[in-house]
């Protein structure tokens, strides 16, 4: 069980971070075309890779309960994060995350951008642009991949999470060549930050030295807490939301009535 | 000089932003509530309530936040 939780806490993470770099990838190569686009996803990947080599042995060496404290602090602080985002989002305190809206801006930037002088690499915006958003959301991955991993002794298992959701969103990306808009994403990052809060919980008071009650029973009542407690505050913000919309329409409404 | 203080600034907003993100208070609380676990866990007093009832809370506190900043800045 805690297997399977783990492969699908991996593979909804890193669904979203593919997500993102590939609507990066997608906008810059659509406007500034493939060669150089193409060429950066490469650096990037191979950036990537240096990075991974260099920091997996180094984190197998560490002792484990540091280790949980380590990977459960920055899971817990991710996965409140995300929550925390996704909440105000579904509650309509804060704009739905539009991959959409974010192709088109990163296409009209690319389109804005001067023509650069073709070095090494081509077109070194396309380079860059390709290989910062390869890089970056990559690094997110690896670190989902080898702390979650790493902290459960099962980093192939972890890989085979991300593996299939690199995979998946590459295929679909290049079978759709769009952005990817149908991705019910802000559902995909309320579903993961569920997932990072509960792995957070339990790992970090292992690694703190607390025992659960049930032991690694306990993960299942953790995920269910931490998902009822994030719907009970989407419920509460949106009551809220509802009643500051009512109160700004009747000012409103007072204000061209008075005016009159 | 001033290019490597700007690389530098650059590479420690990069991991504040990834590691701490938008709410500071969150990964404090973290560490406060990882303290105080560790500490009640060499006692004879169960310890691992400690970060689920921090977690609520700060998560609470810091959408609460939230949704009064957007509240003020609507007025």
């Amino acid at each position: 069980m805690r297997d399977l939780l783990l492969v699908l806490a991996v593979f909804a993470a890193c669904v979203v971070e593919s997500v993102e770099a590939l609507t990066i990838v997608l906008a810059v190569g659509v406007t500034r075309g493939w060669h150089a686009t193409l060429r950066g996803v490469a650096a990037g990947l191979i950036t990537l890779a240096v990075i991974v080599a260099a920091l997996g042995p180094a984190l197998t060496v560490i002792p484990i309960n540091g280790l949980r404290v380590v990977v459960g602090g920055l899971l817990l602080v991710f996965g409140l994060g995300w929550l925390r985002k996704a909440i105000l989002r579904a509650s309509g305190f804060k704009a739905l995350h539009d991959e959409a809206a974010i192709y088109q801006r990163e296409r009209a930037a690319a389109e804005q951008a001067h023509e650069s002088s073709p070095g090494l690499f081509g077109d070194s915006y396309a380079f860059t642009l390709a290989f910062k958003g390869v890089l970056l959301e990559g690094l997110e991955v690896a670190f989902i991949v080898l702390t979650v991993g790493a902290n459960q002794h099962n980093i192939p298992l972890a890989s085979v999470g991300a593996g299939a959701a690199v995979v998946l969103v590459t295929f679909v990306g290049v079978a759709v060549r769009a952005p990817l808009a149908r991705v019910p994403e802000n559902t995909l990052k309320f579903a993961v930050g569920v997932m990072l809060t509960a792995f957070g919980i339990f790992w970090g008071v292992e690694g703190a030295g607390a025992d659960w009650p049930g032991g690694d029973v306990s993960l299942l009542p953790i995920v269910a807490g931490v998902l009822l407690f994030a719907v009970a505050a989407v419920w509460q913000l949106r009551q809220i939301h509802a009643r500051q919309v009512d109160t700004s329409l009747d000012t409103a409404g007072a204000t061209t009535g008075s005016g009159r | 000089m001033n290019r490597i203080a700007r690389t530098l600034r650059g590479f420690a907003a990069f991991w504040w932003d990834f590691v701490v993100g938008d709410d500071w208070r969150i990964a404090a609380g973290v560490l406060v509530a990882f303290a105080a676990t560790a500490g009640l866990a060499g006692t004879s007093v169960p310890a691992w309530w400690v970060v689920p009832v921090a977690a609520a809370a700060m998560l609470s506190l810091s959408l609460w936040r939230a949704s009064r900043s957007v509240k003020d800045q609507s007025k």
